[in-house]
C-alpha cells in the first residue's frame, strides 16, 4: 500500500509532468492532404507502436444529450465494417493489440498499441482503421451500453468520491457544458438513440477536428504513408467551434450532501486556466507550492503531517480548452470535517495573500528540473504528452522550454498571478458526509 | 504529482483486482501460432554483498534515469493477531527521521533532486522506491541506506501518523461497499493463514497499536539479509554494485533472522457463504476456490495452467466472461477472473461479478458456476488458447516500456522467494500449456469444497429508507 497518496486526474498527472528540458522527445509535425495534424515521435527501441486519434468531440460537445460523447466513443468497437462485436475483439487479440476508446471533458481518444512485427502490426492497423472509419453502431450492442452506463451511474451513488465530483463541477460550471458529467445521467442515457451517435460521429470524426499522435519504432516514411491513409479514409469535414467561455463564480457556495460514510469527503475550488494561458506557468508554479507537490506542498505539511487529520491532501489547476477548475480536495473522519475544513481553508487564503517563500519556491524549481527525464522516460507517457501538446495547439518545444521558463519566474509574479486569479471568498465547498446540517 | 496504482496486496474491487492480474501475472499464453515470439535481450545482473543484500540490476537506455527499489522480506502474512497491520504503519513511520536525516529531510533531498518517492506494503513484502535522474542515483542509495538501521520512530510523530493510516484504512475500505465485501471475503477464506489479514490492519488492532510494536517489527525484519535492491534504468551494473558497496556495504546483518510459523491453512471441507451489508447501490458478488501458487506446486506446471484458464475467462475482450456474460447473455455489467500464483503462500482463484440493469444478482452466480462446469466439460479450443498466448507474447514487450514495472518483477518474485529468474522463465511456461491441462486444473481446484462465496448486500444509503428485509443465499 502506498504510504504517499494521491488522488489526482490524469489532467494533473500531465500537468505535472510538463518538465522536460535537454532529454526532451523530437515531435515532428505534419498535416495530412484532408487536413489532418500529424504528431510523431520515432522511439526505435522497443518493437512496438502506440497510436492516438482524437477529435475535438469531448462532452462539452453533448449539447442537450449528455453520455452523447462518451457512448459515441464506447459504441466504435462493437460492429465495424460488418464485422461483430466479438469478430473486431478475437482479431485485435489474437495479434496481441490493444484498442480502446474514450471520451472526456474536451476530447474523444481512440487508441491503439501493437507490436510492430510485419503480420500483427498490419492486421491491428486493418482493424484499428474499419473501426474508425467504418464503425456500424449496431442497435443491440447500442442498448447494451446505454444499460452498462446507467449501472455505472447507478455506482456513482454508493461512491461518494464520485458523488463530490460531480457535486463540485455542477456548481462551479451551473449550465455551461463543462457542469454536465461526460457519463450522462439517469435521464439523458436512456433518451439516447442510434441516430444521435451517428449525427455526433458524422460532425466531430474529420479529419479537420482532430490529430493523430504516433510513439514508436516506425520510420518517418511509414508513419506517413500511414497517416495518409487513416486521413483519408476520414471526410474532411470541418474543425468544431469554439466551447462557449466560462464565467468565474461571483460568490461562495456551500453543497452537503448527506451520505452514511466514515469520512467527509470534501472539495474546494473555483475556476481555473486554460491550456495555454497566459498564467499557466505562474499558477502551475505556485501550486506546486500550496498544494501540488506531496510531501513538500503546503497543505500536506498542514493537514497531513503536523495535524494527521487526513490520508490525502491536494489542489491543482487543470487547464481546459477553455476554463478549467482550480481544486483542493481531502477526507476527513465525520468529527473532525470542521478543524480539517478550517485548516485547508486557511493555508489557501494565506498562500493567496503571501505566495510563496523564497526557499519553497526554490525548492520547487529544482524538483522540476531535477525530475524532468523523468516525465517522459517511456512510450506511454510520450504518446501521452504527444497528445496534449498536439490537441491544445501548443507549441512543440513545450517540453523543451518548460523547465526555462519555470525556472525564470518570480516569486512575486506568482503571488500577483494568485491574487489575480485565485478568490478565497468566492468558492465552492462541497461536502459528502454526515447528516443534514 | 502522477496517481500510482496499487499493484500490490490490498485488493478491494475488482478494476484493482484487475490491475494487480496484469501486473504482476497478466502474460498467459502459448505456443503461439497467430504471432511470433520477439526474444529482447536484456540480463539481470545478480551480486551479493558479505552482510547479505541481494542486488539485482538491469539496464534500460531509453531515457537518463533510475528506478531504485528496496524490498524487506515482510508484509502483512508476516503479521500476528492483534498485531495486524503494523508493517503497512511501520513503512509510513520510516519517512520520520534517523539522526542524520531529521523528519521531513528525507522528502525535501528527493524533492531538491527531481525524484519521485514512495512506498508500498503487500502481504509478503515492504518495498521503498525512487525514480531519479540516472546520475543521481547515489543520493537515493544513501537515504535509503541510513533508515535501512537508523530510523528514530519518535512517539510524537507517531501518535499523528497513526491517525492518518486510521484515515486512509476509511478512505480504502471502510467507506467503499465492494473493498468492504472484499476484505470480509478473504478473512472468511483463509481460517488460519496469514492471508486472511488486511494489509492495512483490522481497526481494532490500529487503534491498540504501540511505537514499540513498530521498533520490534523494524529491528526484526529491517536487515541487509532480508532484503533485496533492484536497480532499473541507464546504469552500469558494476557501478551500481560499487555504490551499493559504499552505502550499505558497513551495515551489520541480523544473526538470524527466524523463519515466520508455518500457519498452514487448514484443508476447506465445504463451501462458505458470506453476506456482507452495507450502504450500497449494487449487489456484488465474489467467488474464490483454493489454489496452489507457483511456491511449493506439487505439480510445476498447474499455477501456469491455472493462469491460462483466468484469461480464458477474463483475458480481453474476446475472452469468455466478456464475450458470453457481458455481451451474450447480457446479464453482467462487470464479471472478472482472477488469480495471483505469486504469493508467499497458496492464494485463490477468484471469480467476481456485478449484475447490469434488471438482473439478479443469483443469476450472474449461476452463469458464473455454469462457466466453471464448462471448463471442466470441455477443452478450451485451439483459438482461445492461441489468442491468449498471442496477448501474452506482446504483453512481454509492452511491459518494458515500464521501467517501473521491470523492477517491480524483479523484486516481488525474489521476496516471495521464487527468484526473479521465474520473471524470464514465465513466457515460456505459460506458452507450454496445453487445453487438456487447461480442463484438468479446473476440474481439480474449481470445486465446491474449496469455495468460499461473498455477497454484497446493498442497504438503503439515504438512512430515512427502511432497510430491506434479509434475503439469504442458500
Amino acid at each position: 500500500m502506498l504510504k504517499k497518496i494521491v488522488l489526482v486526474p490524469l489532467v494533473l498527472w500531465l500537468l505535472s509532468v510538463s518538465g522536460i528540458a535537454q532529454a526532451a522527445p523530437k515531435i515532428e509535425h505534419w498535416t495530412t492532404s484532408n487536413g489532418l495534424r500529424v504528431y510523431y515521435v520515432h522511439a526505435p527501441e522497443l518493437p512496438m507502436l502506440d497510436l492516438r486519434l482524437q477529435f475535438d468531440a469531448g462532452s462539452a460537445r453533448d449539447g442537450a444529450k449528455p453520455g452523447l460523447a462518451m457512448l459515441t466513443a464506447q459504441t466504435l468497437d462493437t460492429g465495424a465494417a460488418g464485422l461483430s462485436e466479438d469478430q473486431l475483439a478475437e482479431q485485435f487479440e489474437s495479434v496481441g493489440a490493444r484498442f480502446s476508446a474514450s471520451a472526456s471533458m474536451d476530447m474523444t481518444v481512440i487508441s491503439l498499441r501493437t507490436i510492430t512485427l510485419e503480420k500483427p502490426q498490419q492486421t491491428a492497423l486493418d482493424l484499428w482503421l474499419k473501426v474508425i472509419t467504418q464503425p456500424d453502431f449496431p442497435q443491440a450492442a447500442f442498448e447494451r451500453i446505454q444499460k452498462l452506463t446507467l449501472v455505472a451511474l447507478q455506482g456513482e451513488k454508493q461512491d461518494p468520491e464520485s458523488l463530490a465530483n460531480k457535486a463540485f463541477y455542477k456548481a462551479l460550471y451551473g449550465d455551461h457544458p463543462y457542469g454536465q458529467p461526460a457519463n450522462g445521467t439517469e435521464s439523458s442515457i436512456p433518451a439516447l438513440k442510434v441516430a444521435d451517435l451517428k449525427a455526433f460521429y458524422q460532425q466531430y470524426y474529420v479529419a479537420k477536428n482532430g490529430l493523430l499522435a504516433m510513439v514508436g519504432a516506425v520510420e518517418r516514411a511509414q508513419a506517413e504513408a500511414l497517416a495518409e491513409k487513416i486521413a483519408a479514409a476520414l471526410p474532411a469535414g470541418a474543425a468544431a467551434a469554439p466551447i462557449p467561455e466560462v464565467k468565474p463564480l461571483t460568490e461562495a457556495k456551500t453543497v452537503k450532501i448527506p451520505y452514511p460514510s466514515a469520512q467527509a469527503h470534501i472539495l474546494i475550488g473555483q475556476i481555473g486556466n486554460k491550456r495555454g494561458d497566459a498564467d499557466f506557468y505562474t499558477l502551475y508554479m505556485g501550486n506546486q507550492v500550496l498544494g501540488g507537490s506531496g510531501f513538500a506542498s503546503r497543505l500536506m505539511k498542514e493537514v497531513r503531517t503536523k495535524r494527521g487529520l487526513s490520508y490525502s491532501v491536494y489542489s491543482y489547476f487543470a487547464p481546459f480548452a477553455q476554463l478549467g477548475v482550480f481544486e483542493l480536495g481531502l477526507q476527513t473522519k465525520l468529527e473532525q470535517t470542521d478543524e480539517a475544513l478550517k485548516v485547508a481553508r486557511d493555508t489557501l487564503q494565506q498562500f493567496q495573500q503571501e505566495g510563496a517563500t523564497a526557499e519553497e519556491l526554490e525548492a520547487a524549481k529544482k524538483d522540476i528540473t531535477g525530475g524532468f527525464p523523468l516525465r517522459t522516460a517511456n512510450n506511454s507517457q510520450i504518446v501521452e504528452y504527444v497528445g496534449m501538446i498536439g490537441f491544445y495547439q501548443l507549441p512543440l518545444d513545450y517540453l523543451d522550454t518548460f523547465t526555462s521558463k519555470v525556472n525564470a519566474l518570480s516569486s512575486e509574479a506568482i503571488t500577483e498571478a494568485f491574487k489575480r486569479r485565485v478568490q478565497p471568498d468566492k468558492m465552492v465547498t462541497v461536502i459528502v458526509g454526515g447528516d443534514e446540517k | 504529482m502522477r496517481r500510482i496504482l496499487t499493484f500490490t496486496g490490498k485488493i478491494r474491487n475488482p478494476k484493482t483486482i484487475l490491475a494487480f492480474s496484469c501486473l504482476f501475472a497478466g502474460f498467459f499464453t502459448f505456443p503461439a501460432v497467430a504471432i511470433e515470439r520477439v526474444k529482447t535481450e536484456n540480463p539481470v545482473y545478480e551480486y551479493k554483498l558479505d552482510n547479505g543484500l541481494k542486488i539485482l540490476v538491469k539496464q534500460d537506455k531509453r531515457a537518463p534515469i533510475a528506478v531504485m527499489q528496496l524490498w524487506y522480506k515482510v508484509g502483512s502474512s508476516y503479521e500476528q493477531n492483534g498485531l495486524t497491520g503494523v508493517s503497512h504503519v511501520l513503512e509510513h513511520m520510516m519517512f520520520k527521521g534517523t539522526q542524520k536525516h531529521p523528519d521531513g529531510e528525507f522528502n525535501r533531498i528527493i524533492k531538491e533532486n527531481g525524484a519521485q518517492d514512495n512506498a508500498f506494503t503487500s502481504r509478503d513484502f515492504t518495498a521503498y522506491y525512487q525514480v531519479i535522474a540516472a546520475d543521481r542515483l547515489q543520493v537515493a542509495m544513501e537515504l535509503e541506506a541510513d533508515r535501512m538501521r537508523n530510523l528514530l520512530l519518535p512517539p510524537a510523530e507517531f501518535k499523528k501518523e497513526i491517525e492518518v493510516v486510521k484515515e486512509e484504512r476509511r478512505w480504502r475500505t471502510d467507506d467503499k461497499p465492494t473493498s468492504l465485501t472484499y476484505e470480509q471475503f478473504n478473512a472468511m477464506a483463509f481460517m488460519n493463514s496469514p492471508y486472511r489479514n488486511p494489509v492495512i490492519g483490522w481497526m481494532a488492532d490500529l487503534n491498540a497499536m504501540q511505537v514499540e510494536d513498530l521498533r520490534a517489527w523494524y529491528e526484526r525484519w529491517y536487515a541487509p539479509n532480508n532484503a533485496t535492491l533492484v536497480v532499473v534504468g541507464d546504469v552500469d551494473p558494476q557501478k551500481v554494485r560499487d555504490l551499493a558497496q559504499q552505502y550499505y556495504g558497513a551495515i551489520k546483518p541480523t544473526e538470524v533472522i527466524p523463519p515466520p510459523k508455518p500457519q498452514q491453512e487448514v484443508a476447506q471441507t465445504g463451501v462458505r457463504h458470506i453476506k456482507v451489508k452495507a450502504p450500497a447501490e449494487l449487489p456484488y458478488l465474489m467467488m474464490g476456490y483454493k489454489a496452489p501458487g507457483l511456491l511449493g506446486a506439487k505439480e510445476a506446471w498447474e499455477p501456469y495452467a491455472l493462469d491460462v484458464l483466468a484469461s480464458i475467462l477474463d483475458g480481453g475482450n474476446s475472452s469468455r466472461f466478456a464475450k458470453d456474460l457481458v455481451r451474450g447473455k447480457a446479464i453482467a455489467s462487470e464479471a472478472s477472473a482472477w488469480y495471483s500464483n505469486d504469493g508467499r503462500l497458496p492464494d485463490l482463484f477468484v471469480l467476481s461479478g456485478m449484475p447490469t440493469k434488471g438482473e439478479k444478482l443469483e443469476t450472474v452466480k449461476t452463469a458464473l458456476l455454469e462457466q466453471v462446469t464448462k471448463l471442466q466439460q470441455q477443452p478450451v479450443s485451439a483459438e482461445e488458447l492461441e489468442r491468449v498466448k498471442a496477448q501474452v507474447i506482446a504483453g512481454e514487450i509492452y511491459q518494458r516500456d515500464s521501467q517501473r514495472h521491470q523492477a517491480t518483477l524483479l523484486g516481488s518474485y525474489e521476496s516471495v522467494g521464487l527468484g526473479y529468474a521465474v520473471a524470464d522463465a514465465y513466457v515460456d511456461n505459460i506458452l507450454a500449456i496445453t487445453p487438456e491441462q487447461v480442463q484438468a486444473v479446473a476440474k481439480k481446484y474449481l470445486v465446491e469444497d474449496g469455495l468460499t462465496i461473498a455477497e454484497l448486500d446493498p442497504q438503503p444509503i439515504d438512512p430515512n429508507k427502511p432497510k430491506i428485509a434479509p434475503n439469504f443465499v442458500r
